[in-house]
């Protein structure tokens, strides 16, 4: 029995046990400093739906041995650039979601395409240059969406009439398409079971693809790219096909976040939108070169309970406003944690 | 110097090696790899590698008194000096400045009133004449001023040797294969140095594959098999055929060779044949072989290591550059390519078990099925027309199980990770995942290294009845010689990157132990 316990502690991991802990913690302190639980639970799993693709965005390239996806505001550029053009065209309602989707697609192959050649020359270091990949990007696209010429009212900047704002609201185009999709209400509870269904029809994919032939060939490349090599596989090309499958996903994930979130951030927006996403997965037990649907889910979950929770219930009990920097703790610590852990947990 | 003498005991690759040396004589040692030759070598020297393994038994005397080396540094301080396989120079420095790397001659300055002597200059005059008095010590011709990144291979083995016997109190130098990298002109040279070294008092030790030059220069041989020292020959009464048949001849315990007997009739239809391969796979260069492979036999490939056996089926199967023909049933095979050979139904267990045979982090039933179903379409469930290729769970265990049955493979379940098998099962997995691939030429190389006995001796079985039953035809590359003996129908000897010769395995190893040393029966003679 004891041995069963323990069996069961390894497998769940030390660090997300205590996170975990930390987070039940929190829950049960809530009440007493005047903290409704049941909108703290609504607004956990708001932030889970917004961000949950983004942390699913991480398993292609994790699977194909790429490591985790720093290069994640590639795909958010990608994802901004559908949603601007959707916009521009001036299509309201869910459709312009869609159309979003659909416009960012292209670009997400193609700046995929790119970044997957080019981290198949580093291999070895794929995430410092991935981390260098994002930051750049986010700079040469600061400069271009001043210049772009885009036209919309509702976009560009009011006393210039060129250029694009830096928040852009999404209200009157796709602002909620999924969170007020199938709400439900309990009391003070309410969950969005249109951003959750959105999310695994997704994860299904991802999973379903991890069990075809090449998604089972994208696992060997990571686990052993020489043995993959033997067996006939084409290295650099799984490799790629995981970077476009990462990076169209992080489209997708921005435009999830957009419309709950109601509006589009530019410039400097997409700079460390990498580093929640990476922790989240890292958190959920997954390692450089291991992960897991459910590795996403529970990572998601855990850290948005702690991102949500740590800042409304220690302010109220301390009355100092200390969460933005116990965010950075927790997140940028897990960050450090599991990169450290890599020799120990990979091949 | 008096009598050296060295007893190592409780040492599984060592066993009961006694031997003496005296003052200016050159000691030949020969054995085949693993022979222990190497292990003597560094427990001589006080190599790490020693004490981090637990030591070893046995004594070393040096003029009569034990010594115990703790470092290489104690060992130089004794006068002891060994020459390695591989250089140790520094390329952008000339040959005089590595002659006395670290025991440079030093002037003081008048920084080093301040710092000491570490800022003590260089007295580049008197560096000059000590590296000459030692290269003329050694009695050979090399520019002291030439860079050694400029410097032809022989010179920098001059190099090395020469900054060994540059030390004031040399009196025993160790010379490990110093002329494998060597042309013919310069191993004369070299043979040359040893004699003169041997005239002025100093000992050598002298480790080759070339019998020939054990002959030319030694006093006397030790011929090491099996961590034995199993003779001590007088090199002026030997021969090159006894020192041969002693390396590579064993104790006939663990199966027996085939004998004339056993020998089954060649196939007319040659499978494969291969032409003017050659294969840049470091450590292993194929220069050129030509090798015809027959229908249904099992060929075996032997030769010492680094002779390059290993890269003929690295280079076929497409993991290391290689370039010239090889033709699988008449038609043409592209190299540098695997998933060609895979397509064209060969398959290959590396001898890189770890590297490239195995997911070690993934289940048995992904090891074992996925080079099958990645190149064959097996253990896939097509749906929407073959759009979707949905991996078959429930075949990829059948088949696991049967070969976890076949090959009586020790694991848990076929779920558990390769990577905790041990050695001799993760063997078996591999060449598991080749039988799922149902190749019609199979490559096997090094099946048995690092494996104990008895996995070896069901590994060889597992092969041999593969071959004869499934009429699968198989080419074993290994370097123990009695291994490629008991299955094998024909041998080919791989020597300086070529095929020096194909003999049937029932042929006695001594032939085999010729072949091996890049020596011609008639040369032998």
């Amino acid at each position: 029995m004891m041995e069963k316990v323990k069996e069961l502690l390894r497998s769940f991991g030390l660090p997300r046990l205590i996170i975990a802990g930390f987070l039940l913690l929190l829950f049960i302190i809530a009440p007493f400093v005047g903290i409704r639980v049941g909108a703290s639970v609504s607004d956990t799993l708001a932030r889970f739906g917004m961000n949950s693709i983004m942390v699913l965005a991480m398993v292609p390239m994790i699977h194909s041995g790429c490591g985790l996806n720093f290069g994640l505001p590639l795909g958010i550029i990608s994802g901004l650039l559908g949603a601007t053009l959707s916009i521009e065209t001036g299509v309201t309602g869910p459709l312009s979601f869609f159309l979003a989707i659909l416009y960012s697609t292209p670009f997400a192959i193609i700046l995929g395409w790119g970044y997957g050649k080019l981290l198949n020359r580093v291999k070895g270091s794929e995430m410092m240059i991935a981390t260098y990949v994002g930051f750049s990007s986010v700079a040469f696209m600061s400069i271009m969406w001043l210049i772009l010429p885009y036209k919309s009212p509702t976009m560009v900047w009011g006393y210039s009439g060129s250029g694009l704002r830096t928040t852009i609201s999404t209200d009157g185009f796709y602002s909620h398409v999924l969170k007020d999709f199938l709400q439900i209400n309990i009391g003070t509870l309410s969950i969005s079971l249109g951003e959750i269904l959105f999310f695994a029809i997704f994860a299904f994919i991802i999973w379903a693809f991890l069990h075809t032939k090449t998604g089972t060939a994208m696992t060997a490349v990571g686990s052993n790219p020489v043995f993959a090599r033997a067996s006939g596989i084409n290295v650099d090309k799984q490799r790629t096909l995981s970077v476009i499958m990462s990076t169209w996903l992080g489209a997708l994930g921005i435009l999830c976040y957009q419309q709950g979130y109601g509006f589009i951030q530019l410039y400097q927006g997409p700079m460390y939108m990498a580093m929640p996403a990476v922790s989240a997965i890292l958190i959920g037990g997954a390692s450089v070169n291991k992960a897991s649907i459910a590795n996403v889910i529970i990572g998601t979950i855990l850290y948005q309970g702690i991102v949500t929770m740590t800042p409304s219930v220690m302010n109220n009990l301390i009355h100092t406003d200390m969460s933005e920097v116990l965010r950075i703790i927790v997140s940028n610590g897990m960050i450090l944690y599991a990169l450290t852990r890599k020799s120990g947990a990979s091949r | 110097m008096q009598n050296v003498s060295k007893e190592y005991n409780g040492n599984p690759v060592l066993k009961d090696v006694n031997f003496t040396l005296k003052q200016g004589e050159v000691l030949g040692l020969v054995g085949e790899n693993g022979a222990g030759k190497s292990t003597l070598m560094n427990i001589l020297f006080g190599m790490d590698v020693i004490h981090q393994t637990g030591g070893y038994g046995g004594k070393v005397l040096i003029d009569g008194k034990e010594v115990k080396f703790a470092s290489p540094l104690d060992a130089l301080k004794a006068g002891i000096g060994m020459v390695h396989q591989e250089f140790s120079l520094l390329p952008g420095f000339t040959a005089a400045e590595n002659i006395l790397l670290n025991r440079e001659p030093e002037n003081k300055s008048v920084l080093s009133l301040v710092f000491g002597s570490r800022a003590n200059t260089l007295d580049r005059k008197e560096l000059q004449k000590k590296a000459i008095e030692a290269i003329t010590k050694l009695g050979v011709s090399l520019d002291p001023d030439m860079l050694v990144s400029e410097m032809p291979v022989g010179h920098k083995q001059f190099t090395e040797i020469s900054r060994e016997i540059s030390k004031s109190s040399i009196r025993l130098l160790v010379l490990d294969e110093p002329t494998a990298v060597l042309s013919e002109k310069e191993a004369e040279m070299l043979l040359k140095a040893i004699k003169n070294l041997s005239a002025q008092g100093i000992s050598v030790i002298f480790i080759t594959h070339r019998l020939q030059e054990i002959l030319d220069v030694c006093d006397k041989v030790i011929v090491m098999r099996d961590g034995r020292i199993i003779t001590e020959l007088d090199a002026e009464k030997t021969s090159i055929p006894e020192m041969a048949r002693l390396m590579v001849g064993r104790e006939v315990n663990a199966g027996h060779a085939q004998t004339k007997s056993e020998e089954r009739p060649l196939s007319e239809n040659i499978v494969l044949s291969i032409k003017n391969l050659w294969v840049d796979m470091p450590g292993e260069t194929v220069k050129n072989v030509n090798l015809d492979v027959h229908q249904g036999e099992f060929l075996g490939i032997g030769g010492l290591a680094g002779q390059g056996k290993i890269g003929i089926p690295n280079g076929i199967m497409g993991l290391y550059p290689a370039g010239g023909h090889v033709m699988l049933n008449g038609s043409e095979i592209a190299l540098n390519n695997p998933r060609a050979c895979l397509d064209a139904s060969l398959a290959f267990v590396s001898e890189d078990r770890r590297g490239v045979g195995l997911l070690l982090d993934e289940s048995l039933e992904w090891n074992i099925a996925f080079p099958a179903m990645q190149i064959q379409n097996k253990f896939l469930k097509q749906y929407l027309g073959g759009l979707i290729k949905w991996r078959d769970q429930a075949a990829i265990k059948d088949i696991t199980d049967k070969y976890i049955n076949q090959l009586q493979i020790k694991c848990t379940s076929s779920k558990q990770r390769a990577k905790e098998l041990s050695g001799g099962n993760q063997q078996k997995i591999c060449l598991a995942k080749a039988f799922a691939l149902q190749p019609k030429l199979l490559f096997v190389s090094e099946p048995t290294r690092g494996i104990d006995i008895g996995a070896k001796a069901l590994v060889l079985k597992a092969l041999r009845e593969y071959n004869r039953q499934n009429g699968v035809t198989i080419v074993m590359i290994s370097s123990e010689l009695e291994e490629l003996r008991q299955c094998c129908d024909r041998i080919a000897i791989v020597t300086d990157g070529a095929i020096s010769g194909i003999l049937p395995a029932s042929t006695p190893s001594e032939d085999f132990g010729i072949l091996m040393v890049g020596k011609t029966h008639k040369e032998a003679e």
